[in-house]
């Protein structure tokens, strides 16, 4: 973002009254901040007195609705955290979720932004079809699919094992542990796909087609032209997408949630840290494992924009 | 000749690319909509029929038969309304501020309104759950009404920030020289002409409050509190009398939950794609 240039309101004032521009710019300031009041407000009430709190508590042996009073109890709570084996395995779930994830709703999104970039017939339809999966809300999609998952009668079973017959008998992908998590990631994958590719063809559109056609008259071949291209001037669209994905699947919450319930093999960082808040009343520890989970999503941040900067020098 | 011949060729692998993508993009929701109207006696018989031979009705009657159902429609609809009319009406004052004035302490508001966009809700619910049941807020309707805007509000800035900025300056210069206030600007001159930044970033924020469900699971604890995403979630737990769940009057009830947003969103597709991109890739 470019801070300053874009706002910069020249006002004619004559040499002669430089107290007025003084005024004028100070009654400037002044009403910015003034229109910002309402919003810093909301700001500090939900977000930055909770991040500063949760912090605190994770400090503490707080509980919810408790006759104990609340204590600090110095690092214990974050000692306890580094020998938790149900939180590593959450990392581990939420980790290998993000990659599957990310990596094929990348894979899957560029060829359909690529499609729809080209001309066609019913482009308009198909760019709106895309809108639908994202339109869903997750708790919805989750059950959609779930019910698709049905072990007797599933469509997937119908169509894999009755009509196509690639598999010799039905499968219960929800509740076996190998077919779990790539069951919740296609749910996952079909919801933001579309998204994905929708800021990868904003992307698209903005690269000059005469560049295209110097490559042609140069005889470059459309492989070439995908590589040497479009992915280097894709770039920037598609970093900023997958800062924004990574983000999002590190803290995934619902679609977990609506098809496992809290099934201990099957929590990412988001649920463990739920039930220990909500269901177990533990605000201390939850909290702990809150920072915890806001330091891994910050090191992530950190890398890309690490990534981002060297790229550019 | 042969040209031809593989260029018709290249034609209807593209075609059938597309058909494979229409196709991978509708079905789940064709899906749904199929079991929405297929009868338990032809929902619960394998092989599955792709269409119902008798198609009904009747799983839609019990959802609009349903009293909590409905109530919960109710619940979401005040809900995601006020957090959008909140986060409409303070953030674009702000987003006014950040758009159209130089000041000192610019820049940082705009980082930490970033920053903010990309928050995640869950390192912040145990200190948004004490803070609701301190204010007896917890199980009841303004709980998520004001940690909604915990996400709603930071977009709806950012969005209708990079709204304002693009709005040509000359406007404003002509109602300074004719000694108007920062104020009348705002609301005779740009307000006006931000009417479709506004409709947008409304949508969003109305969207992305309708879908919310962790702090509504955390926060609301009766079934007439309920929203939508929760009442559609507690169909897993309610089973009604066979061994199956009741999947026909779930999807009945998806079907009725996201048939207004899917018919929202294609009116205003352009909209929304520009909204979603200007929040995304301008960043």
């Amino acid at each position: 973002m470019d801070g300053k240039a874009a706002t910069d309101i020249p006002i004619e004032t004559p040499k002669s009254q430089p107290s007025r521009i003084a005024t004028l710019r100070g009654s400037q300031t002044r009403t910015a901040w003034f229109l910002l009041i309402p919003t810093l407000l909301v700001v500090t009430l939900v977000a930055l007195v909770p991040l500063i709190q949760t912090v605190w508590y994770s400090f503490t042996n707080a509980r919810l609705a408790s006759v104990q009073p609340t204590h600090f109890v110095g690092l214990k709570n974050y000692r306890y955290l580094l020998h938790d084996i149900a939180f590593r395995d959450s990392i581990w779930v939420t980790v290998k979720f993000t990659v599957i994830t990310v990596v094929i709703e990348f894979a899957l999104g560029i060829v359909i932004a690529l499609v729809v970039n080209s001309n066609f017939k019913g482009r308009g339809g198909m760019r709106a079809a895309m809108l639908v999966p994202w339109a869903i809300p997750t708790v919805i999609s989750a059950q959609m699919w779930k019910w698709m998952y049905n072990g007797i009668y599933g469509v997937f079973n119908d169509m894999l094992v009755d009509k196509l017959h690639i598999l010799n008998h039905n499968i219960a992908w929800i509740s076996q542990p190998n077919t779990s998590l790539p069951a919740v990631a296609a749910v996952d994958i079909w919801k933001t796909t579309p998204f994905v590719a929708l800021l990868l063809l904003a992307g698209l559109q903005v690269i000059p087609t005469d560049v295209y056609e110097a490559a042609t008259v140069d005889g470059a071949n459309t492989v070439q032209q995908f590589f040497r291209i479009t992915v280097p001037l894709l770039r920037p669209a598609i970093l900023v997408a997958l800062i924004f994905r990574t983000l999002d699947a590190l803290r995934v919450f619902d679609v977990f949630f609506v098809m496992f319930s809290s099934r201990a093999s099957t929590q990412t960082m988001a649920i463990y840290d739920q039930q220990n808040l909500v269901s177990f009343s533990d605000v201390g520890y939850g909290s702990t494992i809150s920072v915890a989970i806001f330091v891994i999503i910050g090191i992530f941040v950190v890398a890309y924009v690490t990534a981002l900067r060297v790229e550019r020098t | 000749m042969n040209k031809s011949i593989r260029y018709r060729m290249q034609r209807v692998l593209f075609y059938l690319l597309l058909a494979v993508i229409l196709f991978y993009l509708i079905f789940p929701f064709y899906w749904a909509f199929r079991s929405s109207i297929t009868p338990n006696s032809e929902m619960f018989t394998t092989p599955l029929s792709y269409w119902p031979h008798h198609p009904t009705l009747e799983f839609y009657r019990e959802v609009f038969g349903d009293r909590l159902f409905m109530r919960s429609m109710l619940n979401s609809t005040i809900v995601a309304g006020s957090v959008t009319i909140i986060s409409l009406v303070i953030g674009a004052f702000a987003s006014y501020a950040l758009g159209r004035f130089n000041f000192r302490g610019r820049s940082p508001v705009l980082y930490i309104i970033l920053a903010m966009t990309m928050f995640p809700q869950i390192a912040v619910l145990g200190s948004l759950y004490t803070l609701v049941t301190r204010f007896h807020l917890y199980n009841t309707l303004p709980s998520l009404i004001i940690t909604y805007l915990l996400f709603t509000l930071p977009f709806t800035v950012w969005v209708l920030t990079t709204f304002f900025q693009t709005m040509p300056k000359e406007l404003e210069e002509a109602a300074y020289v004719d000694g108007a206030t920062p104020f009348q600007v705002f609301w005779k001159v740009l307000l006006p002409l931000a009417a479709p930044g506004l409709v947008t970033t409304g949508l969003l924020a109305f969207i992305s409050a309708w879908n919310e469900f962790l702090y509504a699971l955390s926060f609301i604890q009766t079934p007439e509190n309920r929203t939508i995403t929760l009442a559609i979630f507690t169909f897993n737990t309610n089973t009604t009398g066979g061994f199956e769940l009741p999947w026909g009057k779930m999807m009945a009830g998806t079907m009725i939950v996201t048939l207004p947003l899917i018919i929202l969103t294609l009116i205003f597709q352009r909209r929304i794609v520009d909204g979603l991109t200007a929040g995304a890739v301008k960043g």
